[in-house]
């Protein structure tokens, strides 16, 4: 399988991948998806996403999950 | 470091949200403070105190939680604020307990670092262990311990012998916990964290002996209540089926205490002289005993409340409701302070200090009274039970329904009037939405059994203090100076003589304004109060019979739909405006809370009153 990279909201349902790196462009927001638990290596999946428009999703990240809005999911970047 | 037996040490309870800080602190300080399994229960400071085995005194620090030392949101800031010793007229605490949820190590361990970072004494509570092993996680404690160069303590903070071994080694730390410098604080980057997670990242692939599999249940719930479609199907079915539950479940034991405080009415009524024999069971019984009536529906409405919460459902249904929530212009997690506002708009008010954004958290402030909060409930089971009828629609009890109604109407206009005030008084960007979803739990019961008796112990204490204080009051002045030619000579005929024009057009009668006056103060008072005020009225016929059947023959239907429209948005509670002054700081936001709900209150009551005079004319 060959190493895609894309952001996370990219993802689909139940399709694992690894954090391989942050956007630049919101650094607060950045340091608070690292704080509450994304990391570059860290294995993430998708669980679910609300009705309309995909939003929120409910990402697993290592044995946490955690809830997120499209545009946060944009700021983390994944290699599948 | 132990400077005797005489002398006050401090520790304060740090770490991510969610992880049994404040359990741990109930156990040990015998506090009542409220938990539940969603991030941001405990959104401000509190201090307890317990001996530890040695016989050492500590002044114990429960802290919301925090992920970082960036946070942002008011309860965040308090936390941080505390640990780092910046509280006015406070010392850092002597030692840190930093709380881990085990199960969670691998996400959460750069948060140690972070906080380790700061140079205080600390020690690490890896909590949940029972939940890790469940799992089949392990753990090499010793290596985490050395790597981390601070003492490790394994825990089950919700057992008591999980905190007395805390305890145990609480006294060891105390003694060794070294003194060290505050280290200036860091400016927290990406770049910072970056390097810290790597460590903390290379650190859990050391000490994490076997991984977690992840809880398979937890996993297979969220994929039905999470569903895009199922989840919110599920979501209005629970709600629907807690107010059905209020309803038809509370009917019978309702029914009884009703009847127990008729035949007391009756019997103490015939007491010696006369006049005690008034005071007695017209104004204390009539009046306390109305609202006592609702203990058993009060007490359905909090076991489903706190079921909710401590399920780890919460954060589910702020998930579910983010996308319409963010139409309105809010954040999902301001969901979780407005369904705390089905109990009490008070501490929902204090919830929305998790919300980031300013705006936002006035937002959620300004429509919190809006949730029909559970002094509600007396005021409108007791129109319900009298104007409709107790009849089935289908599966459905019909006076659920109404009740059901009025829930809708009041969640409606809170989401109609976030909407407009996000588009004109706190306009601003949208905010994000990042929240951890909790494994789901199954309550204990013993927990479960204190925290409901709790909750509806404020109930039965405020129907013993106030309501009793206000029943009595009432009955003097609905009894003197001259009670000869009915309440219209009394003080209480007086005062509500000047106020009744402006309420006729809505049509309260009299007696409704009278019983209006004493329940600004509480929404369940006025149903004391027109308890007091009807049993007085009463001729020797209608004495036995219940409040509701007094109201069927003194009221219209318009009248009772009117008085339930005017309850559904009148901020008729001394204790939410007060919350609301001190958690906005403004008295502007305050006197346009209670004017704009007023408002509003008397605008639905008018419309409801003219139609239903039309119908029925």
């Amino acid at each position: 399988m060959s190493k895609k990279r894309k952001n996370l909201n990219e993802l689909k349902p139940r399709e694992a991948a690894k954090v391989s790196g942050f956007s630049r462009l919101n650094e607060a927001m950045v340091i608070k998806l690292r704080e509450i638990g994304f990391a570059e290596g860290d294995e993430v999946e998708v669980l679910g996403r609300g009705i309309f428009g995909g939003t929120p999703l409910s990402v697993r990240v290592n044995q946490t999950v955690i809830a997120l809005r499209l545009p946060e999911a944009r700021l983390v970047e994944v290699d599948s | 470091m132990s400077l005797g037996p005489d002398s006050k040490l401090r520790v304060a309870l740090i770490g991510a949200p969610n992880t049994g800080k404040t359990t741990l602190f109930n156990g040990l300080t015998g506090g009542r403070a409220k938990t539940g399994n969603y991030p941001g229960v405990t959104v401000e400071r509190r201090t307890g105190h317990f001996h530890t085995p040695k016989g050492q005194q500590v002044e114990l620090v429960d802290l919301p939680g925090i992920y970082g030392l960036a946070g942002r949101t008011l309860d965040e800031k308090v936390a941080i604020e505390a640990i780092t010793g910046q509280i006015e007229g406070e010392t850092a605490p002597d030692l840190l307990l930093i709380f881990l949820n085990a199960t969670t190590l691998r996400t959460h361990l750069h948060n140690v670092f972070e906080l380790k970072a700061l140079g205080r004494p600390a020690a690490l509570v890896l909590n949940m262990m029972d939940l890790a092993k469940r799992d089949g996680m392990e753990i090499d404690i010793a290596a985490l311990e050395n790597a981390l160069d601070m003492p490790v303590i394994p825990c089950n903070a919700a057992r008591k012998a999980g905190r007395e071994a805390l305890m145990q080694s609480v006294d060891a730390l105390l003694e060794d916990a070294a003194v060290s410098a505050n280290q200036p604080r860091k400016e927290i980057t990406a770049g910072t964290l970056k390097t810290m997670q790597r460590d903390a990242r290379s650190l859990a692939n050391k000490v994490i002996v076997r991984e977690a599999a992840m809880n398979t249940l937890t996993r297979q719930l969220d994929s039905i209540f999470l569903h895009p479609l199922i989840g919110p199907i599920i979501l209005a079915s629970v709600l629907f089926f807690m107010f059905q539950a209020v309803y038809a479940w509370a009917n019978y034991p309702m029914d009884f205490i009703d009847e127990m405080f008729g035949l007391l009415h009756t019997q103490v009524r015939g007491i010696q002289p006369d006049w005690l024999g008034s005071l007695l069971a017209d104004g204390v019984i009539a009046g306390v005993g109305s609202v006592l009536v609702f203990l058993p529906q009060i007490i359905i409405l909090f076991a489903f409340i706190l079921l909710l919460e401590s399920s780890g459902y919460m954060g589910r249904a702020a998930f579910l409701m983010d996308e319409l929530m963010r139409r309105t212009g809010l954040n999902g997690r301001a969901f979780i302070p407005l369904l705390s506002s089905f109990a009490c708009a008070v501490p929902g008010i204090m919830a929305a200090r998790t919300i980031e954004s300013e705006r936002d958290r006035l937002t959620t402030i300004m429509v919190a009274p809006l949730m029909t909060c559970s002094a509600r409930l007396p005021v409108y089971t007791l129109i319900i039970a009298a104007f409709i009828p107790r009849e089935n629609v289908g599966i459905f009890n019909m006076q659920g329904l109404v009740m059901f109604a009025l829930y809708m109407a009041g969640i409606f206009s809170a989401v109609i009037i976030a909407f407009v005030l996000r588009k004109t008084l706190t306009k601003g960007e949208t905010q994000p939405l990042l929240m951890e979803l909790p494994s789901y739990k199954l309550p204990g019961l013993w927990d479960f059994t204190l925290a409901l008796w709790q909750r509806s112990w404020v109930f039965l204490r405020r129907a013993g203090t106030v309501i009793f204080a206000v029943a009595i009051a009432l009955w003097f002045l609905a009894s003197f100076p001259n009670s000869e030619d009915g309440i219209r000579g009394s003080f209480a005929g007086m005062i509500g003589s000047v106020l009744e024009p402006i309420f006729r057009p809505i049509g309260f009668s009299l007696e409704t304004v009278i019983a209006l006056v004493p329940g600004m103060a509480a929404r369940e008072v006025v149903v004391a109060a027109m308890g007091t005020v009807y049993a007085l009225q009463g001729n020797e016929d209608q004495v036995a019979n219940s409040l509701s059947q007094v109201l069927q023959s003194a009221w219209t239907l318009p009248t009772a739909l009117s008085f339930l429209a005017w309850y559904v948005f009148a901020p008729q509670c001394f204790a939410t405006i007060a919350t609301v002054r001190r958690e906005t700081n403004s008295r502007g936001w305050t006197i346009f809370m209670v004017s704009y709900l007023f408002a509003l209150a008397y605008a639905a009551a008018f419309i409801t009153y003219r139609t239903a005079l039309l119908f029925t004319a």
